[in-house]
């Protein structure tokens, strides 16, 4: 013991090959990491500047020229507008669906034992290890045999069901932390059992519940392979890019996917504002 | 709620009930069905399916189409092992590094891929499009040929696969390596561990879930994937998700598809079995 607390300090004070060894290490590390996000960036950095090229023919490959036209003019391409509309409904029912779906499960395998938790787990984690074209392509399977004629609500269905693990996972984390004895609090304290839910558990789930949404509607809206099987006649904003991509790529689908872009990164900027203020004001 | 409060046993399946009935009817049962459409045989002429125990669309499909599940296990396998090594060091950085930026930091790494997935890929199309910009420089100093293409090549599909899927690698990397005890580090280099052995010996062990949830997020989807192969690559690149969906959606050669996809889905559920048992991950996840 004694020896070891009279080696400490010979540690702590490092010799000059290894401190060079040390700032050459936290700079090759941070260019390192500069590097990765300028790769991570340059894709969307040209989705972003060709939203504003003015090409000339079908395809929006090269730079041509700057215009605002395809901002202003957004929905001048036939089909678009719908399948923008389509996806955001669709995104808008299958996130809160899935959201109330997903959480009620958290809520049972955080707070209460019982028998079948296991399999319960495995049938949580089974459809997010399942390739999306699997799942895609059974559920056609389903819809055939059945005589369903696929269109906006198989997609819905589609969406709701590899939504709700995702939901899951994300309240589960959330709920883990979670302290038992605030509601046995409000309890004591005469709160009946709804409104201990709504006035103390609802509250400390809220940012597990708002992120789930956050990202069962974001993957919704970016649903491609599952959708395409499942689509029938319905277009969707990702189907419409897949048809215009070989006929004809339109830089008003830039336009959209930078909006889309832009939204989803202002929400999560608000929500990690919020979550700032939250931690602060409860800390 | 005076219900559940007489009823408590019975709680847990209420919360249950509605949600996993969802999964039994739209995922476990389309499995189902999809397992007995694998087992059906085409009438050529007809068009209709009869059921027969027709155990042959399995072999028939590995023996024409070995060439694509191949090349789809080796693409994934590439591309995930990319991601980890792009991915490792990033995440380590803006664990360790990222201070009270590290939200903001993270935005950088999830905000792109809320630009939709085939937009995404489009864009690389654009990046490495024969006339455009990269192309022209690399030609411009002859590390590619005059008729050389970025494009429709497997280092393209790759490519293409390894950036669509890094977020599935970062961020479980990020989220174990921030949950490691700084002291633990320290304490390693108090008991003269060289930087090089700390990390060696505790940041990389206790970063293992991070890995091994990373690894199988970017593979499983890698491995089914499609959509790169197809915008960035040539038939020469088909990986087993291009004969599935040409299958089911062009050809409407419905037992062949099914047979495929449980032959991709069990090599996956092989290949995660392999891999749990080599990291020693029932620790790891339980």
């Amino acid at each position: 013991m004694s020896a070891n607390a009279e080696a400490m300090p010979m540690t702590r004070s490092q010799s000059a090959p290894a401190k060079v060894f040390a700032f050459a290490r936290r700079h090759v590390l941070t260019l390192y990491a500069l590097l990765a996000f300028g790769y991570l960036l340059l894709p969307i950095s040209v989705v972003v500047l060709f939203s504003f090229n003015h090409p000339h023919g079908r395809f929006n490959y090269t730079w041509q020229g700057f215009t605002f036209d395809n901002w202003v003019h957004w929905d001048a391409v036939p089909g678009l507008r719908g399948a923008l509309e389509a996806s955001l409904e669709i995104a808008a029912i299958s996130s809160v669906s899935a959201t109330v779906l997903g959480a009620l499960i958290a809520l049972a395998l955080v707070r209460y034992g019982f028998r079948g938790r296991g399999a319960t787990n495995l049938l949580i984690f089974l459809p997010m290890s399942t390739p999306e074209i699997v799942l895609g392509a059974s559920l056609l399977t389903l819809f055939l045999t059945m005589n369903v004629t696929t269109g906006f609500w198989t997609i819905v269905i589609a969406h709701v069901m590899f939504n709700i693990s995702y939901v899951v996972v994300t309240v589960k984390a959330r709920l883990v932390g979670f302290d038992r004895h605030l509601e046995e609090a409000a309890m004591d304290l005469g709160a009946n059992e709804w409104t201990t839910f709504w006035r103390v558990t609802m509250p400390l789930i809220a940012p597990g519940i708002l992120a789930a949404l956050l990202l069962t509607f974001a993957l919704s809206v970016d649903d491609f392979v599952i959708t395409n099987f499942n689509a029938g006649t319905t277009v969707t904003f990702p189907l419409f890019v897949w048809g215009a991509a070989r006929a004809a790529v339109f830089p008003q689908i830039n336009v959209v996917g930078t909006a889309i872009f832009a939204v989803a990164v202002s929400a999560m900027l608000a929500n990690v504002v919020w979550q700032n203020r939250r931690a602060r004001r409860l800390a | 709620m005076g219900f559940l409060h007489r009823h408590r046993r019975l709680t847990p399946y209420l919360l249950l009930g509605p949600g996993l009935a969802w999964l039994a009817l739209f995922f476990v049962a389309p499995l189902g069905f999809l397992g007995h459409q694998s087992l059906e045989t085409q009438d050529p002429i007809e068009l209709t399916y009869t059921f027969k125990w027709a155990w042959h669309n399995y072999s028939d499909a590995i023996t024409t189409y070995h060439t694509q599940l191949l090349r789809s296990f080796e693409y994934a396998g590439i591309a995930t092992l990319i991601a980890l090594l792009i991915s490792y060091p990033l995440s380590y950085w803006i664990a360790f590094r990222g201070g009270r930026w590290k939200n903001v930091l993270l935005l950088f790494i999830v905000g792109p891929f809320f630009v939709t997935y085939l937009i995404r890929t489009l864009a690389w199309e654009t990046i490495l499009a024969d006339q455009g910009f990269v192309a022209d420089r690399l030609r411009d100093l002859h590390l590619l040929g005059a008729d050389g293409r970025l494009l429709a090549t497997s280092t393209a599909v790759v490519a293409g696969i390894t950036y669509n899927f890094l977020p599935f690698m970062a961020l479980p990397l990020y989220v174990s390596l921030e949950q490691i005890d700084q002291r633990l580090i320290e304490a390693a280099q108090d008991l003269y561990a060289s930087r090089v052995r700390a990390f060696l010996r505790v940041t990389l062990p206790l970063s293992l879930p991070g890995i091994f949830a990373g690894t199988l997020l970017t593979f499983i989807p890698a491995a089914g994937d499609f959509i790169n192969a197809q915008l960035l690559g040539t038939p020469n690149q088909a990986m087993i998700g291009n004969v599935i969906q040409s299958k089911f959606l062009e050809l409407t050669d419905y037992p062949a598809a099914a047979a495929l996809s449980f032959i991709l889905m069990a090599i996956i559920l092989v290949l995660i079995g392999i891999y749990a048992r080599a990291l020693g991950t029932e620790r790891l996840t339980g």
